[in-house]
Formats: structure tokens, sequence, C-alpha cells
């Protein structure tokens, strides 16, 4: 190796100019022996004999000049440019060959690239924040299952005592989860708009270390109804505000309010993709800790900037200390008990099992890649073993030939990572661009320069490890073998037929696998969408309907909800029609409830979740009423208590679901029983599945829309045989009257919010299927390949079975047995491998056994019909076979 | 692949050659060449090729410079000069190998004298 940056410079001259440097050698070593013969003609020998003397002195001119090259330039690159361009040109002579590996090879690397930068994007590099492993999740209560939003939160107030008190954090900041989508309306020129808008602390975007592209960030807080400041997301400042860069400054005009613009976000920061995958979210402005807010009960989505040098784990400690004695020192709060993890947890931890799994899937699938590929190189080289019997006549030693079966290899490689490159960009694409599907950060996933060195390091690999066995079966120095190995039988023939038949062997048994664990993740697929939702989401759509500011009193917003519902009834076609604030898969609360009169111990009060609903909501829904009867318009209005503890469902009925029925009521009937909140149960309805398809929805229970004010929401729900153009163009003109600034683009059909919230399971079950086909696709051509390479064989030996009688028949199910016999073997193998591997996919496992008889029957059934499809061409030809023919070909 | 003794074999030629050319004066590959042989007693009978491979490792190392000229009895020839950093190695390898001989003297000194 060359030792300073001068030689190596020196060095890489030379090997651009081999050329002119030779011609220069040529010319010293000439003048050498012309010097050295003078001196020899002058000690007295004749011309001839001097010179020739002289050229024996010097040595070797060849083999100086050869030395010389590798003393002066770059050994290696020489050997690998005669390699490369060697490599090339055999590629070029065997066109059909090298397109076929080329296109496997590019499916198998554009897979293994998207999965990566997936992966990469999700769990590899860090979130766009500043010091990301700094920030931390505090979610309250460590058991709370992530989708009830209610238990994970926390109240203003702990947050600001913990700004006090607390040692461990840089700062303490958070957002307010509680919001809907196009929970805001825009009045501005032209058409009506709902906005998403989120409440975030005044300092969420500082202690997420993210600066504002335009204007500032703000500046502390103003009470609920006078933070009149505003911040855009980066994408909706680009499309809906044209990205105008003098946007500062201008106001907005919302529903009852003028907002001021102060500031726009960096494209890096994207509030949805990284907190609430699937949604986007449009503005945010300030959620004051106040008393108002700290009235409202849990409200905060808490994540803190630990001081430097802090762990989680001694944070965790002194802020659990800290929230135990809060909860102690203020009895009249939502307990409160910390729990802290990383945020990059938070975000990404949920997807990261399947996603492993998708990793390990493609590993599979580039493993029956290379076993293809080296099965292909296998035959291609028993047609080269007499080129490079001749190459290692005229001197290759074992070592170059290896190494150029390697080049040819990796350069195989490199051109199927090209066209990878291209499958992936457009993968990578393709998936950063499904929009409402809920994983985190996919909107981020791009080939990146970490997907690219990943790619180029991948397909270095690939190439060897396919090139591997081809190359060792390059012979030895045993000349005469490999130039008489044409001769069938021979012992390394059959040798080679040996390893080729181990190789599909383990292209199916890993086919096995795949197929199975797709087989698996599919029919637990299935079986959530077959789940009983409790609900019925067919033919029903969806639409924000709240009232506009104008409806000033409780009176008029009842007469309004009466009045939609009334017009939306009356066009033709619509079955039902109710309005919730609590539609399934979106947000959702909890509130306490306790039956009158009972004591329940303080960790363990009944929680339910809560919706308000109007009056049609359960028929619309397809709820079923179990026993009583829901709300009717004519429900009395209950009169305002000054009972500070009345809660808002006071003097009010309630409707519970069946499972809330037996918490409280252990089987009594709950009807005309009062709640600890005041209000008399009506009716008890059948459990929906609002939080996902594969989680019960715990306890439910309802309140009039009419009967309290405490709605966040108003989405009205149309069941209806009508298509959705016409639906929304009717819902517009039969609700201009009373709602003028409707906003009717925003209709959505509930069945979209169930078909999300299966998304991601949807997307890792299609990607496995289509690895799974693939897997099967290229398997088969492995069988094919080696079944079809047998009967060439063989073409002597059954020419003369069937000389002596063989039917067609016997020898067609003679090749399919062979064929059987390896597809067996195989499948045999690769049900012990899936057993093991399937026991680690439990977890993402719905409603299925890991090792479900239907899914390994069924395997069985496909890989033996693909197997006896694949063999079962080479039997025909070899059933054709001419007897005659075949005899006389030898 | 080189062996560890042509390693050995390849380090003593750099230092003959750069001492050749410090004592003589600008030289042709053939002068060199002919300057370590009689020097060294045919001692070091290699074939005269080697001695190429040598110098351009040399010119390489800037240790050395190259240039065309004309030999006594006027033939075409290329010239190799000590450069300066030629010389500084040159000492610095002198003394090196100095101190090395000196130590294997002793050592084998040592050696036979039990």
């Amino acid at each position: 190796m060359p030792k300073s940056f001068s030689q190596l410079v020196a060095r890489i001259r030379a090997f651009l100019n081999v050329s002119e440097i030779d011609g220069e050698l040529d010319q010293e070593l000439e003048s050498h022996v012309v010097l050295l013969t003078d001196e020899n003609i002058a000690r007295g020998m004749a011309p001839d004999e001097a010179r020739r003397a002289a050229l024996l002195k010097l040595g070797g001119r060849e083999s100086t000049k050869e030395s010389h090259r590798e003393v002066r330039g770059l050994p290696f690159l020489e050997t690998l440019t005669q390699d490369l361009k060697y490599a090339f040109r055999t590629m070029k002579r065997d066109a059909a060959f090298v397109t076929f590996a080329i296109l496997i090879i590019g499916l198998g690397i554009g897979a293994s690239c998207t999965v990566f930068s997936v992966v990469n994007a999700l769990l590899l590099r860090p979130l766009p924040f500043k010091d990301p492993a700094q920030l931390v999740w505090m979610k309250n209560h460590k058991q709370i299952d992530e989708s009830d939003l209610s238990g994970q939160t926390t109240q203003a107030d702990y947050v600001r005592d913990l700004r006090r008190l607390s040692k461990s954090y840089a700062s303490i900041g958070g957002f307010m989860p509680f919001y809907g989508i196009g929970d805001t309306l825009l009045i501005g020129a032209g058409k009506p708009e709902r906005l998403t808008l989120v409440g975030v602390t005044d300092n969420f975007f500082d202690v997420l270390g993210v600066s504002m592209m335009l204007g500032h960030n703000f500046e502390g807080q103003q009470p609920i109804g006078k933070n009149d400041k505003i911040i855009l997301s980066y994408n909706y400042w680009k499309n809906s505000c044209a990205g105008d860069p003098n946007v500062i400054g201008k106001t907005m005009h919302f529903d009852g309010q003028l907002a001021t613009i102060i500031g726009v976000l960096p494209k890096s920061f994207d509030f949805g993709n990284i907190f609430a995958p699937g949604t986007k979210v449009d503005v945010f402005n300030v959620f004051p800790l106040d008393d108002t807010t700290n009235r409202w009960g849990n409200t905060l989505a808490v994540l803190a900037r630990l001081k430097p040098g802090v762990t989680i784990g001694s944070a965790q400690s002194e802020t659990q200390i800290l929230g135990a004695e809060l909860t102690k020192d203020n009895p009249k709060r939502n307990d409160f008990d910390p729990f802290l993890l990383p945020l990059t947890q938070h975000v990404s931890g949920a997807v990261r099992p399947a996603l492993i799994l998708l990793a390990c899937a493609v590993g599979l699938v580039m493993l029956i890649v290379c076993a293809n590929l080296s099965n292909l190189l296998l035959a291609r080289g028993a047609t080269r073993q007499k080129e490079i019997a001749i190459r290692a006549a005229l001197g290759a030693t074992r070592m170059r030939l290896i190494r150029q079966m390697l080049t040819e290899s990796i350069v195989l490689s490199m051109c199927g990572a090209v066209v990878g490159l291209f499958f992936a960009v457009l993968g990578t694409r393709g998936l950063a661009h499904l929009s409402g599907i809920s994983i985190p950060l996919l909107g981020s996933v791009t080939v990146d320069m970490n997907a690219l060195a990943f790619t180029a390091l991948f397909a270095i690999a690939t190439g060897l490890f396919f090139g591997m066995v081809p190359a060792l079966h390059v012979p030895s120095n045993r000349l005469n073998d490999s130039l008489q190995e044409s001769n069938r039988g021979s012992s390394a023939g059959k040798q080679h037929a040996w390893v080729r038949s181990v190789i599909v062997v383990s292209e199916i048994a890993l086919a096995c696998v795949l197929v199975v664990g797709a087989g698996l993740l599919i029919h637990s697929f299935l079986r959530v969408l077959d789940v009983n939702l409790g609900f019925r989401p067919e033919h029903v759509a969806t639409l924000r309907v709240d009232p506009t500011s104008n409806y000033d009193t409780k009176n008029k917003v009842n007469a309004y909800f009466l009045q939609v519902l009334q017009r939306v009834q009356q066009i033709p076609g619509v079955t039902a029609a109710g309005i919730t604030d609590a539609l399934p898969y979106g947000s959702n609360r909890t509130w306490g409830v306790g039956v009158e009169g009972v004591q329940y111990d303080a960790h363990d009060y009944p929680e339910a979740y809560t919706a308000i609903v109007s009056p049609g909501y359960f028929k619309a829904m397809g709820i079923p009423v179990i026993a009583g009867r829901v709300f009717e318009e004519n429900d009395p209005i209950p009169q305002p208590t000054k009972d500070p503890n009345a809660g808002p469902q006071h003097d009010a009925y309630g409707v519970i679901n069946e499972s809330l029925a037996k918490e409280l009521f252990h089987g009594e009937n709950p009807l005309g029983k009062r709640t600890a909140g005041g209000a008399t149960i009506i009716g008890v309805v059948g459990d929906t599945r609002h939080l996902s398809l594969e989680k019960d929805g715990g306890n439910e229970q309802y309140y009039s829309m009419i009967q309290t004010g405490d709605w966040s929401s108003a989405n009205l729900l149309i069941k209806s045989t009508l298509p959705e153009s016409t639906l929304a163009a009717q819902l517009r003109t039969a609700l201009a009257p009373i709602a003028p600034d409707l906003d009717v683009s925003s209709l959505r059909l509930l069945q979209s919010l169930v078909d999300k919230s299966v998304s991601p399971r949807r997307l890792v079950v299609m990607l496995l299927a289509g690895f799974a086909a693939f897997a099967l696709i290229l398997a088969s051509l492995g069988i094919y390949a080696v079944i079809s390479y047998s009967v060439s064989q063989r073409t002597q030996e059954i020419g003369i079975r069937m000389a002596l009688g063989a039917s067609a028949k016997i020898v067609r199910s003679d090749i399919l047995k062979q064929t059987l016999k390896l597809a067996v073997i195989g499948i045999v193998i690769g049900v012990a491998a899936s057993a093991a591997a399937a026991g680690a996919l439990r977890s993402l496992l719905f409603g299925v056994d890991s090792a479900d008889p239907a899914t390994f029957l069924g395997m069985l059934v496909v890989l033996t019909v693909v197997a006896l499809l694949a063999g079962y061409f080479p039997a025909r030809r070899a059933s054709r076979i001419d007897p005659m023919v075949a005899l006389r070909a030898q | 692949m080189a062996e560890p003794k042509a390693d050995i074999l390849q380090g003593t030629l750099d230092l003959m050659v750069l001492k050749t050319l410090e004592s003589m004066g600008p030289l042709h590959g053939y002068g060199i060449a002919r300057r370590i042989e009689q020097i060294s007693a045919e001692a070091l009978a290699v074939n005269q090729g080697t001695i190429y491979l040598c110098l351009i490792r040399l010119v390489q190392k800037k240790w050395i410079s190259a240039s065309w000229g004309t030999s006594e009895n006027n033939r075409k020839a290329k010239f190799y000069a000590i450069t300066k950093s030629g010389k500084k190695q040159l000492i610095a390898e002198t003394e090196n190998w100095e101190r090395v001989a000196g130590v294997m003297g002793r050592v084998l000194q040592l050696a036979s004298r039990r």
C-alpha cells in the first residue's frame, strides 16, 4: 500500500497513463540493452552474441514490464478493470440470461431497499428534532392502553407544578390531543373550509427544538378565547396560502374569531406524520395552562426535554415521586402517575414488530433470489466449463478464475441494484404518498444516502453470496477432468447436480416459511375484517355540522340540531340520521361513572368512554338497543344547578353499553337507576369496537346532545343509499337555510374510518403477500431449472428406456416423482422452520393460532401444486423424447 | 505475491541506489546496476531489470528525479539524480541501518558465545 498521499497520486497517474509509461520504460530498457551490448562488444564479444548476453542479463522484458506496472500503479484496480471488461463481454454474449438475472436481482434489491428505507425512516433515523435522544414522552399511568386518550393525558396544573419543582427537565411542554379533524371552520374569502387546529403549550416548538421557517414562535399565553395568534403548518402554507412569503401578520377569519398568523413551520416538521399518523394538521394555537384549562381535567399530552446528563431512569424516579406527592396534596385534581418513555419509542414503538417482520421477510426473499441465481450460474458454469478449462490451460490460477467469476456475479448484482434502486424509488414514493395510513413517519420515507449506501453494500454482498458456490465449482488444476466433464455421468457432473438439488430444496424451504408467514397474516387480516364491530358502517357518511357562533344559547343550538336531523331525514334515500361528538377510531375521552350511593375505591373508580349523541344516533349507526330506550327529541332539558359537584350529566338521561351494565350492576336491571353524576339510565345498547377492530371497546356511556352542552364536536351521521357526490349536493341544499357555511367537501364515509384503522395491517399483509408470491415464483423457476437440467442430462438414458418399452406416461411420472421428492424434502424442512418462525409472529396475529392447521395445509397444497407445475413441463418434454434421436445424439 | 524476504531485499536495494546516486552523481539505470554489482562483488546477483522496479518506486516517492540525457559514449539514456528529500531519507536510512546492523551484530555474537 502506498504510504503517502503524493505517492498515491503518482500511482493513480501511472495507472491512468499505462501506455505512455510503458513506452518510456521500453525505451529505457532498450537503452540499457544498448549500453550493455556496447560494453560486451568492448570486452570482445561478437555483436550478435553481445546483444544476446545483454538481453539475458536484463531478464525477461515482459515480466519486468509486468512487475514494473505492479510496483508503480494500482495492481488491484488493473486486474479489476480486466475482469470487468471480460465480465461485460461475456454478459453481452448471454443477453437472455443476463436480463433475467438482473430483473430478479432488481426485484429483490428493490424490495430490500424499500423495506430498508422504511425501517430507516421509522426506526433508525433520529426524529427531526434537536437532540431527539433528550426528548421524553410523559404518559400518565403506565398501564393505560395507548388508545385511551383520557387515561394517559395530564391535568394542566401538574405541568405547571412540574416546571416549578422538577430538576430533571430543561423544558416541559405538550399539546392537547382532544382536537377533532376539521374542528375549526375557516370563513374567509371563497368557500368555507374546515381546518384541523391543535392547541399546544406556548413552549411546545421550543421543547422540540423546531424553529419557524417564517415568522416566530408563540410568546407567552393568553386565556382561552383571547389566544388569537396562530402558526401554520408547512403543507397548509404551501397549499392554501400558495407559499406566500409575506403571510406573516395576515389575519384568518375563523368562526367567531379573527387570528393573526405569526409563524410558519418548516417542511421538516410534520405534526401529523409524527404524533397523529394519517392525519394532516393545518394550524396551531396556544393551549394555555391556567385555572380554566385545569378545570377541564386531563387535557395534555406531555413531552419534555431532559437536562443534559440526566438519564431517563433518574428523571422517571424523580417525576414519579413528585407525581405521587402532588396527587396526595391536591385531592381535587385527577391523579398523576407519570411514566416516561423515549419519544422515539412512543412514536414508532408500535410498528417495530411489523417492521422487523418485513425486514426478515425481505431477507428470506433475498436468500431465495441468491439461491436462484447460484443455480442459474451453476447451470451456466456447466456450459462455460470448456472456456474456463482453456483459460486455466493458458496459465490462469484457480484464485484468478474464482476472482473472475466473483467479479462477474458482483457486476451482475450491481446492474440488478441499479434496476432495484429504480423500483425502490417508485416503491418509497408510493408508500410516502399513501394517504390515510396510520403509520407514523411514513410520509418521510425516501431513498436517502443511507439507503444508497445500504443498497451498494447489499448488492456487493449479494453478488459475493450467490457467486460463491458457482465460483468454488471452478475446477482446480484438473484440466483433464474439466475438459471431460461433458461426458454424462462422470462423478463431478453428479456432484454438480447434487449441489443444485440442495439449493432448490433450500429455496422451497424458504418459500414455505414466507408462504406460512403471509398465510397466517392474511388469515388474521380476514379475521379482523370479519370482526363484529357492534355498529354497521355500510352506507353511512359523516359530516361536521357544528353550529356556528350565532347559535349562542342552548335553546338555539338544540333547535338547530333538531332542524338538521329533520331536514336531512327528508332527503329521499336517507334512512336514518344522527349526530355524535365521538366518531369511532378518532379521538376519545373517558369519564368516571359510578352508581349513585355506591362507594368505590379511589383507584378503582369505574370509567367509560363517553359520547354525547343526538336522537337517531343509534339507528344511524346500527347499534342494537338491548333494553329500555334511547334518546328522543322531546326528552326534558335539565334545569341548571348550583351544585359544584354536579357533572354535565346532571338530571340527564344516560344510555350505557352491556359491558358497563355488567360492571356497574352485576346482572341487576340497570334501567331507572341513577349514576353518581346524576343521570338516569334509560337504556342499554350493544358494545362497539370503537378503539380498533382488534380490541374490545370496553365500557361505553352515552348522553343526550339535547340535554347536555358538553359535546366537543358535532358529526352528522347519514345512513343512505345515495352515492357520495349526490348526497353531498343534497345535504348542502337541505341545510343551506340553517348552515350556510357548511363545508360539504369534508363528507367522509364511515367505512373509510374503519379502513384507516386497519390500514397498517393491510399494508403489512399486502407487502408480505407480495414477497411470498415472488418467493413462490422464484422457487418454481428453481425447480423448473433443476428438473429440466436433469432431463437434458438424462436424454440418453430416457431414450434407452423408451426404446426398451417404457411408455411416455411412465417417463413423465418418473420425472414428476423426482420433482415431488425435492418438493417434499423442501416442505418438510420448511414446515419445521415455519413452525419455529411462526412462534415469533404471535404478537402480530389476530384470532389465528401460530400453528393454524388451515394455513399450514394451504401452504402444503400451494407448494405441491407449484412444484408439480414446475416439474410438469420438463416431464412432458422428457416423455416426448424420440428414442432414435436421443441415441444418435451421442 | 511478494514474500517477506523480498521486502528486506527491496529496502536494501533502495538504500544502495540512493547511496550510489549520492556518491556518484546522476547515473542511468544501467550505470547504477553496474555500480551495485561491482561493489557488492556480485553478492546480489539479481537480474538487472529489477533495478527499474526500484527506480520507479524511488521516483514516485520523490527521493530521486529522472530525466533523459546522453551517455558518455553518446547513447540516449534516462539519468537519475538524488533529490533533497532523497538525501534526507538516505541519512535517516543509514542511521537506521547502522543501528539495526549494530544490534543484530551484538545479538548474533551473544548467541554464538553461548
